[in-house]
């Protein structure tokens, strides 16, 4: 599992620094960080510690003010917009905390825009029979319940089959019984797909289903636990 | 279909209403530009081949009478290639049924062979026969006025003596396109006409057998034209040449060119502006669609969309509109520029029209408001753009608010809670506020320019007819003539007063500036033609030195007390140095003004003139008609009852159109801005007026505060647009300034009376659509997603 050759991500040193008019917030001070492929990592932390900006460098979505951020060997500091933009198209899947879908889309037309620009994707039924909703195909946003609309946002994320999946705060706007529907697709997904994975929570239960927890505390990391067995969401308290 | 291109169709879908009115404004512009750019191209290609098919001729002069003779050294000239020498006269016609005097014109036409320049256009019947002497055709134009059907009879005064003709034809002319008579402003033609007779039946009775007075030349190239004119003056100054001229100075070429010159002038001013507000609306539209979507452009480029792809995305929308905007805008344009174009063949008599919608005329359209949109959207995506993934799916921060200034200055306590949400939204956006007060401006301005022709107009005929020409009646002759005319005058029923005139045919010069018009002498103290100074009060005529109309006086750049050089072209075309005295206020045509003994001095001839003004008993007016056709001296009379009418008529029949035309374009403007505006307020802040109605507001509670920010936009605009509808009164006044007329700034109050009425009913109309649309605002959808 730690074989340096499973390697995915390496980080070393990274900083993020936002100018915010006369002050700086310094989001991330220095984090080095592995994350190795088909392992399922859960970040947690209090808000405002970092998490999030932590998993957007990761995913290209910015870049780090400092510091070293490679994927599969290669610099991610390095890669200009349209290298980004191939990069997140062709390696990784997001799930946000808001779903983010398109409201004027159906959940299969949401799933379909990803997997357009996908080369090997799965079909958007097929990635919607994961997330269990085959029966909610033609569905707008709107016509679905958080939970539902979380899970359509999960099946968009993997459709095109990412080497990594992250995730930020997926139940953060969902309550515990459908929180607990939610992680267990993502966790099906991982175990299923073998897809790397990263899930932001402030929710210390959640932790038990991870290999790993990473815990980032005012921009760095605090501490690294290791979970020799995982749970599966069903069996988590809350 | 694409996910990406059904987001676009149903989202199109919902902003449809904001589609429509962009693409109405849209569909405005290209129509207004289609419109008048085809019908240019349409008059000058027809022009063009009329002129080039019926051998329109380059350079044309009168004389008194030459030799035949003359033709061969005329032909001779470098230059030349074609000459046609003529017999031109003015008669008086008697139509039978018609009290009224008429004025003709009578040209020949070569007996036994076709014209080598300005040919005929036979509409029906045939050319008159070479041995009759009483055959003739007349122009379409005055036919269709008497319904005057070949085999008809005219009574004509020919040299004196009383004729009868047959009509024969009914003919088009190149040289008659525009059929005015001399000294009028607008065409009658009733009681104008133009006949053509064989060369030799006119020649026999104007003593003109083996002679000539009136040549036409065609030109192996137009540039020579300069050098023909001043031999031909050489050639015919011993003939009695009156100054030979090239096209530019040809009454009906000249009228239409001035007419395609206002023409091109609407054909660039209105779509300019109409793409302004089409340009500005797209721009205000997208910039808050992409505001509102940057979250998804922020999803969308973390799935791994490209800029491209994204900008391609909303730039599709923009093209759909766009396109089907500039389709409906040239298929109506093209159907109203046929409209124009026949408005203006009862003006211009064509043969044919060469209507066709040029493909460079589409194909601008299309890329003048594909650009303009593309631009437009490209701004707005620039900013969606400049943030990472990670940034745009943050929601955009919260608009920043701050006290207004009227609260900073400490008035807060005149206001409600929803007038100060009303000030302080109006205050955020300061600039695209500003924009949309000046398109709504601009809507009013529109109407103000397709209404104030008409007020105008009437002062122009006050001030040209009741003010400066007051006679009943002109009488021109057919040549200068001895005092003595005025006796007979005086003497014929009815008449109470005769005021006499002499016009010449001059030259002016001053420094590099020349321009060819009539020097007319007048006797001082006359009460039937007055002139006035630019406050229009009158002016005495000095006993030497000339008075200029104050156009002439600008084209000529001349002052009072300048000299000016004055070439007569006609007599024994004397040269001379006279000061310019003063300028007169006229707003029809361009003369020079002289006391009639200091004309006669300086023509250095005996007293002559060459017509006279009537004032005559109304009771008697049918009787002096009769008696007038009797003297054979008497070319033409107008009368000034009639021209007024004319000049109403003429204006009625091209103004209705364009005031028609105006407003709907204007209402489309106001109502497109209102509109879109009212729309984009109730996606941005239907959060916050749902969240009210939930606190208990009630629907006209929370309508107030939207439409009453609209309300107070399109009050501050109606001012705002008065001074806008002034500016372009003034560029259209300004760039309609010709010799034939000048057009007052002239805005009558009623102007603006219905401008504001029209920008407030197309607000009003705009805030019930979005009333009802507010009215069916769903409280809870609205509070339960994120904003
Ligand atoms: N775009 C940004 N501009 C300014 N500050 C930011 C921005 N994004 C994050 N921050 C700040 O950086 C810190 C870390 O934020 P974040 O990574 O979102 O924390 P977490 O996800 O752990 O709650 C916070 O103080 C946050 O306010
Ligand atoms: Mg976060």
């Amino acid at each position: 599992m730690t074989d340096p050759r499973d390697r995915v991500f390496l980080a070393r040193g990274l900083t993020k620094i936002y100018p915010m008019g006369e002050i700086e917030v310094r989001a991330l001070r220095g984090v080095d960080l592995d994350l190795f492929a088909g392992e399922f990592v859960v970040l947690l932390g209090p808000s405002g510690s970092g998490k999030s900006t932590l998993l957007n460098i990761l995913g290209g979505l910015d870049s780090p003010s400092s510091g070293a951020m490679q994927y599969g060997g290669r610099d991610l500091g390095v890669y200009d917009d349209a290298e980004l933009t191939r990069y997140r198209r062709e390696h990784v899947g997001f799930v946000f905390q808001f779903y983010n879908l398109i409201p004027s889309l159906t959940a299969r037309e949401n799933v379909a825009l990803v997997t357009e620009i996908a080369r090997n994707p799965l079909a958007p039924e097929e990635a919607l029979t994961l997330v269990g909703l085959a029966d909610r195909l033609d569905h707008f946003p709107a016509q679905l319940s958080g939970g539902e609309q979380q899970r359509v946002a999960i099946a968009r994320a993997v459709a095109k089959r990412p080497e990594v999946l992250l995730c930020d705060e997926p139940t953060g706007a969902l309550d515990v019984q459908t929180g607990i529907r939610v992680l267990a697709v993502i966790d099906r997904v991982n175990r299923e797909l073998g897809t790397t994975t990263v899930v932001i929570t402030h929710n210390a239960a959640i932790a038990a289903m991870a290999d790993r927890v990473i815990h980032l505390s005012n921009g760095l990391i605090a501490r690294i636990d290791h979970n020799t067995q995982r749970q599966a969401p069903d069996d988590i308290v809350w | 279909m694409k996910p990406l291109d059904r987001k676009l169709w149903r989202e199109l879908w919902q902003m449809k209403g904001q589609a429509v009115a962009i693409m109405l404004v849209i569909v405005c512009g290209v129509a207004i530009h289609v419109m008048f750019g085809a019908t240019l191209d349409a008059l000058g290609q027809t022009r063009a081949r009329y002129y080039q098919e019926y051998r329109f001729a380059d350079v044309f002069a009168a004389l008194k009478r030459a030799p035949e003779s003359l033709r061969e050294r005329i032909a001779a000239l470098p230059g030349v290639a074609e000459v046609e020498t003529r017999v031109v006269a003015a008669v008086h016609l008697d139509v039978a049924g018609f009290a009224e005097p008429i004025t003709g014109r009578l040209v020949s036409i070569p007996d036994n062979r076709e014209s080598r320049l300005n040919r005929l256009y036979l509409r029906q019947g045939r050319p008159p026969a070479a041995d009759r002497d009483d055959e003739a055709i007349v122009s379409e134009a005055f036919a269709e006025a008497h319904r005057l059907e070949p085999g008809a009879k005219l009574r004509v005064v020919i040299n004196g003596r009383r004729q009868t003709l047959t009509i024969v034809g009914m003919a088009l002319s190149p040289e008659y396109i525009h059929q005015l008579r001399p000294g009028s402003m607008f065409p009658d033609y009733q009681r104008y006409g133009v006949l053509w007779m064989g060369r030799r039946a006119l020649g026999v009775a104007y003593g003109m057998e083996g002679a000539f007075n009136d040549v036409v030349v065609g030109l192996t190239d137009a540039r020579a034209a300069p050098d023909v004119i001043d031999e031909l003056d050489r050639l015919l100054t011993p003939y009695g040449g009156l100054g030979a001229h090239d096209r530019e100075d040809q009454p009906s070429h000249r009228f239409l060119s001035e007419e395609f010159r206002n023409i091109t002038l609407s054909a660039t001013l209105f779509p300019v502006l109409f793409l302004g507000v089409a340009v500005f609306l797209l721009n205000v539209v997208m910039n808050r669609l992409i505001g509102m979507q940057r979250e998804q452009i922020g999803t969308l480029k973390a799935f791994g969309y490209g800029n491209g792809a994204i900008a391609l995305h909303y730039l599709k929308l923009v093209l759909i509109v766009v396109l089907i905007g500039v389709a409906v805008g040239v298929f109506a344009g093209a159907g109203l520029g046929r409209r124009l174009a026949e408005l203006y063949t009862m003006f211009f008599r064509f043969p044919f029209l060469d209507y066709r919608l040029s493909p460079s005329l589409v194909l601008g359209a299309l890329l003048l408001n594909l650009g303009g949109a593309v631009a437009g959207t490209a701004f707005a995506l620039r900013a969606a753009f400049a943030l990472r993934p990670a940034e745009a799916m943050r929601p955009e921060p919260p608009a920043r608010y701050r006290a207004t200034v009227v609260e900073r200055l400490g008035l807060q306590r005149l206001l409600s809670q929803p007038n100060r949400m009303i000030l302080r939204h109006i205050e955020r956006r300061p600039l695209k506020s500003l924009f949309a007060v000046l398109g709504i401006a601009l809507a009013c301005g529109v109407t103000m320019a397709g209404r104030f022709q008409e007020a105008t107009i009437t002062h122009m005929v006050e001030v040209h007819y009741k003010l400066s020409q007051r006679e009943d009646l002109a009488v021109t002759f057919t040549e200068p003539t001895s005092w003595r005319a005025i006796g007979s005058l005086d003497g014929l029923p009815g008449v109470e007063r005769v005021e006499v005139y002499r016009a010449v045919p001059v030259r002016l010069r001053f420094q590099h500036h020349s321009r060819r018009t009539t020097l007319k002498g007048v006797p001082p103290g006359g009460d039937l033609q007055r002139l006035l100074d630019a406050d229009l009060r009158l002016l005495d005529l000095p006993s030497e030195g000339v008075l200029l109309t104050d156009y002439l006086g600008e084209l000529l750049g001349v002052q009072a007390g300048d000299r000016l050089t004055v070439e007569v072209l006609e007599g024994s075309r004397p040269v001379r140095e006279v000061p310019v005295v003063g300028l007169v206020k006229e707003y029809l045509g361009v003369a020079a003004y002289m006391d009639l003994a200091g004309l006669n001095r300086l023509l250095r001839e005996g007293p002559a003139i060459s017509g006279a003004y009537l004032a005559v008993d109304d009771r008697e007016r049918s009787e002096l008609y009769r008696r007038l056709g009797d003297i054979p001296r008497i070319a033409g009379t107008a009368i000034r009852e009639q021209e007024i009418r004319n000049f109403h008529r003429t204006m009625e029949q091209t103004m209705l159109f364009f005031t028609f035309i105006a407003t709907v374009f204007a209402v489309v403007i106001a109502f497109g801005i209102i509109y879109n505006s009212a729309r984009i307020a109730l996606t941005e802040r239907g959060r916050e007026l749902a969240s009210l109605r939930v606190l208990g507001f009630t629907r006209a509670e929370i309508s107030y505060i939207l439409l009453g920010e609209l309300g107070l936009l399109t009050l501050v605009a109606i001012p705002l647009g008065f001074i806008v509808g002034r500016g372009i009164c003034t560029l259209f006044v300004d760039g309609a300034r010709s010799e034939l007329y000048r057009i007052p700034l002239i805005i009558h109050p009623s102007t603006y009376a219905f401008a504001a009425t029209v920008v407030l009913a197309s607000a009003l109309l705009s805030g019930w659509l979005v009333r009802r649309k507010l009215d069916r605002l769903d409280l809870i959808a609205v509070l339960k997603t994120r904003d």
